[in-house]
């Protein structure tokens, strides 16, 4: 596989009233040609701030790169200048954002905010332009794009606006697509149509994907590999199978088992984690999930775990998964939604 | 699997044993909890610009109170034989207050006077010390008194025509509309033709159509706090509407309340002050700051101390003010606090 | 439930807003359910669908335009009297999606808790007051030293335990929830969820549980409604709805909800709807949902379908079940 971005001990912080916020603290990963990586985490676990740092959008005055390499193509953005950035920016990495109803000028007809992209990266004629436009519509499923591409966003729904956003973010063919809770804001019917889209889309371009999401589901819809963040660090990663069904790290173990399922017996309780995430600017000593986590040991309490390697794929930090550490069952249920799959890797 | 053991071997073998529940439990942060207008106190104090203006909004006030009394003279009192005195203060000599006209000669000397006008007096002589902070204390009058009638007015009207919404807001609104359709220089310069012009006079003339913008402002808010789910939350409990609006909704529009207060009340000042100067404003011997400095423009090549004090006070006010009222936008604005 | 008693019935409800001139927004149009005594219902649906108007206007924040909503054998649509008003406002109350605009940021946590009680009970004193707060501080997985804070110092789960102690501070019998959990994170949801549940079954709580999750409503719910523009088109025991839902509005609905189970995301096959819910003010004629319907008829343009009980407690609005079809 080839490897397209590599990231590498990022630290972000942001400064505020209350002192430093250190918002991602040591992330690293890679991105694969044409695979999606989901970024799970709830609010304030750094995921957002990671795809942000990715596209250079920080804003300047609060925030800053403290460390770490961000490696595409040979550069490291996190050194290149504004200039180049935009010119890699649309053209080579784009982003789609949560809010469809924000991330489009109201000003504007869509045509023009999806040609905008096209002339500045590429060089070409504003007819071939215009043609280009109305095919990108209508491969993000707009009807009659010859029509609505002199329309304004206020007259597209949600889903379509967010067809638009993928389309202004697929007019130059980049090589990778940061989504960012691209379907947080739709409804359920609608976020399958735009999922599938994405999908489709993917196959079709070769486009790495990474997307930040919060939702299980859709991880399990959309990625190959995942990696699980809480309080600015990555807990765990492996493929989309590690993390499902032999998931090592509690606080994965938390995440999946306080979501219902569908199928499940409503008469149970759920197994929420308790307690609420860290204050990023006054992080206790050791794992940041440590007061959460049941499973905790004295050493959790004063000392980070580093990173184990289960597989060659599937990384974790955690101390239960040092040796002197005492031998935890993962709790009953997790994984064991398919059983029969479940045992067939556990004997594999 | 293969599992590589963590390269940490100076943690001891005992602390891989399971914490004791006591730890788990979240350590409580004991600070005492700040309330809405401490934490703003706290901000305000943190900004520096709007700190200044408050030091030196307070001492002009305080100056403007206890400055008259430093002398004999007040403020009407008329001596011709003091009559366009320069400023002399004894041990200022070097900065300037020595008594001598902008022509080099001495006054004081020439007239053969001996007790000093600290600022000067003006063409009959009367003190310009006093007058000046006289003038300060009508201003600062006017401009408070002004705005606190606008408050009043405009919150009532605008809180009124939010809340209960609907037909009234329509008609209400159309009211307000009309008013700002009127050109307020016209209105003011009528009603100030009509009446007297003295201080009375001016301020109802600026609140006629003063109170407009203080109304919006509040009607805005409260259209805006209407929706929110405490609001629906209240109601669901079953408050009555009184209590509604002075537990639910008042306290939450002070913020900008105050600072369209703090923005009106040098805009108050500055316009008595064009008032004056156009000669539709206080009628001398009383004077404001845009009295002083009418006259003090009529003799500005000869007597140029006779605009410079006013003007520098009109200008720190006016200063003053504003930074302050944008510290204290800042201070209170609720998107800074989540 | 052994005995089911109908707690709280909803007759042909309609509640149209006016947008603009002539534009009439019918957000809740002919609408019939009931709530048995103790259970949860679950009203599901799309954003705009209505749903949280129907909870609205049931609590009486908006007056109905036509319709009853009978509570305990009292029609409370009609005029009431102002104490028959507050023993109404006393036995049901709300908890709000949005836990950070739900709370007055301007008032303290004891002060908040109280507000009901000073409402309902004026006369009661300081000590008395206080000791109920400190109560269901504890009550809802708070500590009694919160009593003095300002929300603003709260994360949302905890905002969202608060609004839940606040409606609970009037004793209520009936709690609607408007997407309690739609602003929570994960791990958070899970745990109002269970204090909703614990609640429940500590003081015999009815809840009328509004959500767009189907999972979660699936998960609290008892029976459960589904809503598309304005009107119900599904109401059945949940596990029944799940396992064999009627119409085709819910079944696509269930099958684009998204499973944390990759195996299964893998192999099922989805229901993907084409198009967009319609503008709520140009409803389509006949079936409102036939625009998007996989499985749309010709009578489905003509004529609405009716709202049907097709077997014991499952109630369906679609051609396709109707005896003349």
């Amino acid at each position: 596989m080839e490897k397209i971005l590599s990231v590498e001990n990022l630290h972000v912080s942001f400064y505020s009233d209350g002192g430093e916020i250190a918002a991602v603290r040591g992330v690293s990963f890679d991105v694969n040609k044409g695979e999606t990586l989901a970024i799970v985490g709830e609010s304030g676990s750094g995921k957002s701030v990671t795809a942000k740092t990715l596209m250079k959008l920080l804003p300047k005055q609060n925030s800053i790169i403290k460390q770490g390499d961000v490696k595409y193509g040979g550069k490291n953005l996190v050194q290149l200048t504004n200039r180049d950035m935009e010119k890699l920016r649309g053209s080579e990495i784009s982003m789609v954002f949560q809010d469809p109803m924000t991330s489009l000028n109201p000003t504007m007809t869509i045509g023009k905010q999806v040609m905008e992209g096209l002339k500045r990266h590429r060089t070409m004629s504003k007819k071939t332009a215009y043609t280009r436009t109305v095919e990108l519509l209508e491969l993000v499923g707009i009807p009659d794009p010859g029509e609505r591409i002199n329309q304004y966003p206020h007259q597209f729904s949600g889903g379509m606006r967010q067809r638009v956003v993928i389309a202004m973010a697929l007019a130059c063919n980049p090589k990778m697509l940061i989504a960012d809770e691209p379907t947080t804001a739709l409804d359920v019917t609608i976020q399958a149509q735009i999922l599938e889209l994405m999908k489709e889309l993917q196959k079709k371009f070769q486009t790495a994907i990474i997307l930040i999401t919060h939702d299980l589901g859709v991880v399990a819809n959309m990625a190959q590999r995942v990696a699980v963040m809480y309080a600015g660090e990555i807990m765990e990663s492996g493929t989309l199978d590690e993390i499902f069904y032999q998931p090592k790290h509690p606080y994965t173990w938390g995440l999946l088992s306080s979501m219902p399922k569908l199928h499940a017996d409503r008469s149970l309780p759920l197994t929420p984690i308790p307690g609420t995430p860290p204050d990023l600017s006054h992080l206790p000593e050791g794992c940041p999930f440590a007061p959460r986590c049941q499973y905790a040991l004295k050493v959790c309490h004063q000392y980070e775990p580093g990173k184990t390697k289960v597989s060659t794929t599937h990384t974790v930090s955690c101390w239960l998964e040092d040796e002197r550490a005492p031998k935890v069952k993962k709790p009953e249920g997790i994984g064991g939604m398919q059983r029969g799959r479940q045992s067939k890797i556990a004997g594999s | 699997m293969g599992r590589k053991p963590n390269e940490t071997p100076e943690i001891p073998d005992d602390m891989f044993t399971p914490a004791s529940p006591g730890i788990v439990t979240k350590a409580e942060t004991s600070a005492a909890p700040l309330t809405f207008w401490q934490e703003a106190w706290r901000r305000l104090r943190k900004n520096k610009g709007a700190l200044a203006g408050l030091i030196t909004i307070v001492f002009l006030i305080v100056v403007s109170l206890i400055g008259p009394l430093f002398n004999e003279y007040s403020y009407s009192q008329q001596d011709l034989v003091r009559s366009n005195l320069p400023p002399k203060i004894a041990g200022l000599e070097w900065l300037g207050f020595d008594g001598t006209r902008s022509s080099g000669e001495n006054t004081y000397e020439e007239r053969g006077i001996t007790a000093n006008a600290w600022f000067g007096t003006d063409e009959f002589g009367r003190d310009l010390w006093t007058r000046l902070w006289k003038a300060t204390q009508v201003s600062l009058f006017i401009g408070v008194v002004a705005a606190f009638l606008d408050l009043l007015i405009g919150v009532v009207y605008g809180g009124i025509s939010a809340f209960y919404g609907g037909r009234l807001d329509n008609v209400m609104q159309r009211i307000i509309e009309v008013l700002v359709g009127i050109p307020n220089l016209i209105v003011i310069i009528l009603f100030i033709l009509i009446f007297e012009p003295g201080i009375l006079s001016i301020i109802l003339a600026m609140i006629i159509t003063g109170w407009v913008g203080m109304a919006r402002v509040v009607r805005g808010q409260i259209l805006q706090l209407k929706g929110q789910e405490f609001i629906l939350a209240a109601r669901t409990l079953g408050t009555s509407n009184g209590k509604l609006i002075w537990k639910h909704l008042f306290p939450n529009v002070m913020g900008p309340i105050i600072i369209t207060v703090m923005f009106t009340i040098p805009s108050a000042i500055f316009f008595e002050a064009f008032l004056s100067f156009i000669g539709l404003g206080l009628q001398p011997p009383l004077a404001s700051l845009g009295v002083l400095i009418e006259d003090g423009y009529q003799s500005m090549r000869f007597f140029s101390y006779k605009l410079i004090f006013p003007a520098i006070v009109i200008s720190a006010l006016m200063i003053s003010f504003n930074l302050l009222a944008d510290g204290l936008r800042d201070a209170l604005d609720p998107k800074m606090r989540r | 439930m052994a005995d089911k008693v109908k707690l709280l019935e909803v007759n042909r409800l309609k509640k149209y807003f006016h947008a603009g001139k002539k534009k009439v927004l019918k957000a809740v149009d002919d609408v019939s359910f009931y709530v048995y005594k103790g259970e949860t219902l679950g009203l599901v649906g799309e954003s705009g669908c209505g749903k949280s108007t129907v909870g609205r206007t049931i609590i009486n924040l908006y007056k109905a335009t036509s319709g009853n909503v009978i509570y305990d054998g009292m029609n409370v649509q009609q005029k009431l009297s102002v104490r028959d008003l507050k023993k109404y406002k006393k036995k049901m109350q709300m908890i709000f999606q949005d836990p950070y605009s739900s709370l007055n940021p301007r008032m303290t946590v004891a002060e908040i808790i109280a507000e009901g009680i000073d409402n309902h009970a004026p006369g009661i004193s300081r000590e008395r007051k206080m000791e109920k707060v400190y109560q269901l501080l504890e009550l809802v997985g708070l500590h009694s030293s919160h009593a003095n804070r300002y929300p603003h110092e709260f994360s949302g789960g905890q905002r969202q335990r608060i609004g839940i102690a606040r409606a609970l501070a009037v004793e209520p019998e009936f709690i609607i929830a408007d997407e309690p959990i739609a602003a929570l994170d994960v791990s958070i949801q899970a745990q109002i969820v269970n204090l909703l549940r614990e609640l429940q079954r500590g003081k015999q709580l009815t809840y009328l549980f509004i959500a767009h999750d189907l999972s979660m409503v699936k998960h609290i719910s008892d029976r459960v409604a589904v809503m598309y523009l304005g009107q119900l088109v599904e109401l059945s025991g949940s596990e029944k709805l799940y396992a064999n839902p009627l119409h085709p509005y819910t079944k696509a609905l269930l099958s684009a909800v998204p499973l944390p189970d990759p195996d299964l995301e893998r192999t099922r096959e989805r229901i993907i709807l084409k198009g967009d819910v319609p503008n709520p003010l140009h409803p389509p004629c006949g079936c409102r949902f036939r625009t998007r319907c996989p499985e749309a008829k010709a009578i489905c343009a003509e004529a609405a379908p009716e709202w049907r009980e097709t077997e014991r407690d499952h109630f369906v609005a679609c051609h396709i079940y109707s005896a003349c079809w």
